[in-house]
């Protein structure tokens, strides 16, 4: 039913859904872009999941806390001044533990234009701190048609989204090294 | 408007059902016999194509046993996710987000709404007049100018096909024939019925007869014995269903072949338009099908003209 509404197409094309640990990471233009790729997940693995979000965001009304906290159990990091008591690598370490995943938006914020602005260090520390973790390269297509940055009413429009092949750090590969492959291997799933 | 389940309406639904178990059972056969592979991409993809049909056969079944409204709900999400596809294929700019949401949320169902009330001067004007002065005042308001041409005529083009053409469909319950009254259900079925073995019969001719591509560069699975075949053995079939109709047997294969005529073009022309933007459907909603759009080419090229026609010489 929640596919017929949205209609957001979910192709997995680089892996099979799963319950292991896994960092997906997308690019952002829209507000729904989280709880598109939460929903496209198999009940299972959407148990496990917990999108990271910017706490300024997320906390200014009642009813945006009830959702990050209640229904997504959302991560909420401080991404304006971070220090050395409230650091969103931190915290994004505790939420994963030995059990969870991670759908993060490496971007920062969310792009009005057609590329892909930088990668934030941010997932290459992820990488490093956590070998174990499979790295989902993830594309959201069509989501900023449906609702840009700085408008309030969407437009229903099909939405796509494809999970490419997982990545990790590779020994000895450096900071700029890893976020480009990163932000190619989302680039890569461009249908067109 | 009350749809009365006589006799006639029970014989078309009865000879849809019987037809549809025939399909099934010849599916059935074919998925036992077939060897190479090909063959069973073919088969299969006909089979998929079987139950669709049934799913929309029951759906239209049930909204025409409402009554009009049920009709009219039905066509209106028909219209809806036909007009989703086509604009998630088309590209907009940020400026058109509002403009969109007056397309979708305002017009598409202002339009409806208008033919559940039957008011004809105003549903037959409200797209082509006040819709496509609005969409552009919108846009430009919205100030992005680039492509603003472009982009305003997409958007009017996707209105006027996916809602005012389709949305004719229903509106042939709000005819007041002459002798006719009350019996309008039966004209609607005439139509789709007609429209779409249209297509299912062009398809079964090019698939067993079809050699000579007729538009290669449009729209390959598309040949002279398919298109020759589906339109004279549909016209026969709408021809034979003149009782359930307002015509004489001779009127209504006249009509038929408006019908089939005007949906083999509406079936070309969302050909182009896909072949432009490099997709093979509108999208994947009807399993073997394709999406909405792609199963109701046929009817918003054939629904005005039809409609108009039986207004012209019948009312």
């Amino acid at each position: 039913m929640a596919k017929f509404i949205s209609g957001a197409n979910a192709r997995w094309v680089g892996c099979e859904p799963d319950v292991r640990q896994r960092v997906y990471f997308a690019n952002h233009s829209s507000n729904l872009d989280a709880l598109v790729i939460w929903s496209a997940l198999p009940p299972d693995v959407r148990a496990l999941a917990r999108p990271v979000a910017a706490r300024d965001y997320w906390i200014k009304t009642k009813w945006r806390r009830y959702l990050a906290n209640q229904i997504f159990h959302a991560v909420l990091i401080e991404r304006k001044k971070p220090t050395a008591h409230d650091n969103p690598l931190k915290a994004m370490l505790e939420a994963l533990g030995d059990r969870h995943s991670l759908i993060i938006f490496p971007e920062g914020g969310r792009q009005t234009g057609a590329e892909l602005a930088p990668f934030k260090g941010g997932l290459y520390h992820l990488a490093k701190d956590r070998p174990d973790v499979e790295f989902v390269p993830v594309l959201l297509e069509n989501l900023n048609r449906v609702l840009p940055k700085g408008e309030f009413l969407p437009v229903p429009l099909l939405a796509s989204l494809s999970f490419g092949v997982p990545i990790k750090l590779a020994a000895g590969e450096v900071k700029s090294a890893f976020l480009e492959r990163a932000q190619n291997a989302v680039k890569a799933l461009q249908s067109k | 408007m009350n749809l009365k389940l006589d006799k006639q309406t029970c014989w078309l639904v009865g000879g849809v059902l019987a037809l549809l178990l025939v399909s099934s059972f010849i599916g059935w056969l074919l998925s036992r016999r077939v060897t190479s592979d090909q063959a069973r991409v073919t088969v299969h993809n006909l089979n998929a194509r079987i139950r669709a049909w049934w799913m929309m056969v029951a759906v239209f079944g049930l909204a025409m046993a409402t009554g009009g409204i049920g009709s009219i709900v039905l066509f209106a999400l028909t219209s809806f996710l036909a007009l989703r596809e086509f604009i998630t294929l088309t590209p907009t700019r940020l400026g058109d987000h509002r403009t969109l949401f007056w397309v979708f949320f305002i017009i598409l169902p202002l339009q409806y709404y208008l033919i559940a009330i039957k008011w004809y001067g105003l549903f037959a004007i409200l797209i082509p007049v006040y819709a496509f002065l609005f969409i552009p005042i919108r846009s430009a308001m919205a100030g992005d100018c680039e492509n603003f041409l472009e982009r305003t005529a997409k958007i009017q083009w996707a209105l006027m096909i996916c809602v005012y053409c389709v949305s004719y469909v229903p509106a042939l319950l709000s005819l007041d024939i002459p002798g006719y009254a009350g019996q309008n259900g039966k004209l609607m079925f005439y139509f789709v019925l007609v429209a779409q073995i249209s297509d299912v019969l062009q398809y079964v001719w090019g698939k067993t007869l079809g050699r000579h591509k007729i538009a290669p560069s449009v729209s390959p699975n598309k040949t002279w014995e398919g298109f020759i075949g589906g339109i004279a053995s549909a016209t026969l079939i709408g021809a034979g269903l003149w009782w359930a109709t307002p015509f004489t047997p001779l009127q209504s294969a006249g009509m038929a072949l408006a019908i089939t005529l005007m949906g083999f073009f509406g079936g070309i022309v969302m050909s182009a338009i896909k072949r432009d933007r490099g997709v093979k459907d509108y999208g994947n909603l009807i399993e073997g099908h394709g999406g909405v759009m792609d199963r109701i080419d046929s009817l918003c090229f054939a629904a005005p003209i039809f409609f108009h026609l039986t207004r012209f010489f019948f009312t």
